[in-house]
């Protein structure tokens, strides 16, 4: 599915750039893209680099485990193929926290750190364990407190109220991130 | 509201000063164990780079080109049939483009707010759905691709089904808090 979406985004953009006659915008944009990539990955190797140096305090510390303790049965039973003392589950969560606060830039450190721990559980190293796919499908539609790059557009296109969409953002991934944990807990509970 | 924003804004200090004092007191050794972490963030950074520029190469020719505007005006009379408001065939390159690229989305959402005003329907709507779902296929693509994961089994059909719901439940939140 992933190669196909992949190939028909490429195909698709340089058809249409090649019927409207802007053909050389798709060398720019590849060539751009191919640069972003660049920084994108040296600019995270800075961010990353903080943040697995901090985790790697709060672990050796057992802060870690003291949080994975007290959040520890919620997000366990979520995770019901992890050892109950893994340490992925204290990545997870910091991960998790992270979105909720909207800090987007410690997130994925701890994200790809979680995705690190959760591989060394997995028996299958080429394919996705359910463990990974629950982590992913709750990162992904997780609730953030505040939206606050969209109430800065909002606050620069002069809102009467820049902040009054917190409550409809707030339902709206209430409801997405509920309905994606009980469809992955009724596909995992089918596939067993 | 404040209490939050407060708690968004004083969290990473906090942490950073927390972290270190605690762990200091327990012993850690905190300049060695923090660069010993830290080591690893160029490896990771190293890694999901080959998937970054992957990603971004096909999702930049397709915005650019102008693919997006033109599928999105195919999408049109689906969701006219379905009885939707015809103000909203303007969130459809927003919806696309959500679970593809973060900043994509952002300049998309962006673009609708200063152009339909930030207080009108559409505006927002983008403002919600903005808020409301993540870049699924990236971020799938990127945290799989770390790791070596090829087969993603049933991960980015969950992913998908999140964003298809949390576009509808914006839809409603929208119209049932504002109309």
């Amino acid at each position: 599915m992933v190669n196909l979406i992949w190939l028909l985004m490429l195909a698709i953009g340089i058809i249409v750039a090649a019927l409207t006659g802007h053909i050389e915008n798709v060398t720019v944009s590849a060539m751009k893209a191919a640069e972003l990539g660049v920084e994108v990955a040296i600019e995270l190797i800075g961010v990353m680099s903080l943040w697995l140096g901090l985790l790697r305090l709060a672990e050796e510390a057992g802060f870690i485990r003291g949080i994975a303790r007290v959040l520890g049965p919620a997000v366990r039973r979520l995770f019901p193929t992890l050892k109950p003392d893994s340490p992925a589950l204290g990545a997870i969560i910091m991960n998790l926290s992270a979105n909720i606060l909207g800090l987007g830039n410690a997130a994925t450190p701890f994200g790809l750190k979680a995705m690190q721990e959760l591989q060394k559980e997995n028996p299958t190293p080429d394919v996705a364990s359910p463990a990974m796919i629950t982590f992913l499908a709750l990162n992904t539609s997780c609730i953030t407190i505040i939206p606050a790059t969209i109430i800065g557009v909002r606050l620069k296109a002069d809102s009467a109220n820049p902040t009054e969409i917190i409550g409809t953002t707030i339902v709206a991934t209430g409801c997405a991130m509920t309905v994606a944990i009980f469809a992955d807990y009724f596909i995992r509970r089918r596939k067993r | 509201m404040n209490v939050i924003a407060g708690i968004s804004r004083w969290a990473i200090p906090i942490l950073l000063l927390l972290i270190p004092v605690f762990a200091y007191l327990r012993k850690v050794p905190v300049y060695e164990s923090f660069v010993a972490g830290a080591e690893d963030g160029f490896k990771t950074g190293v890694k999901i780079l080959p998937f970054l520029i992957g990603m971004l190469v096909s999702i930049r020719v397709f915005v650019d080109s102008g693919a997006l505007v033109i599928v999105s005006r195919w999408l049109q009379p689906l969701f006219m049939s379905l009885g939707l408001d015809p103000n909203f065939a303007d969130i459809i390159p927003l919806a696309i483009m959500r679970p593809l690229s973060g900043s994509g989305a952002l300049g998309v959402a962006t673009q609708l707010i200063n152009q339909h005003g930030p207080d009108s329907f559409i505006g927002r709507l983008a403002s919600t759905l903005q808020g409301s779902t993540d870049t699924t296929f990236f971020v799938l693509t990127v945290y799989f691709g770390s790791v070596g994961i090829k087969k993603y089994r049933y991960a980015l059909k969950l992913g998908l089904l999140a964003d298809v719901i949390g576009l509808i439940a914006s839809v409603w939140i929208v119209h049932k808090t504002f109309y």
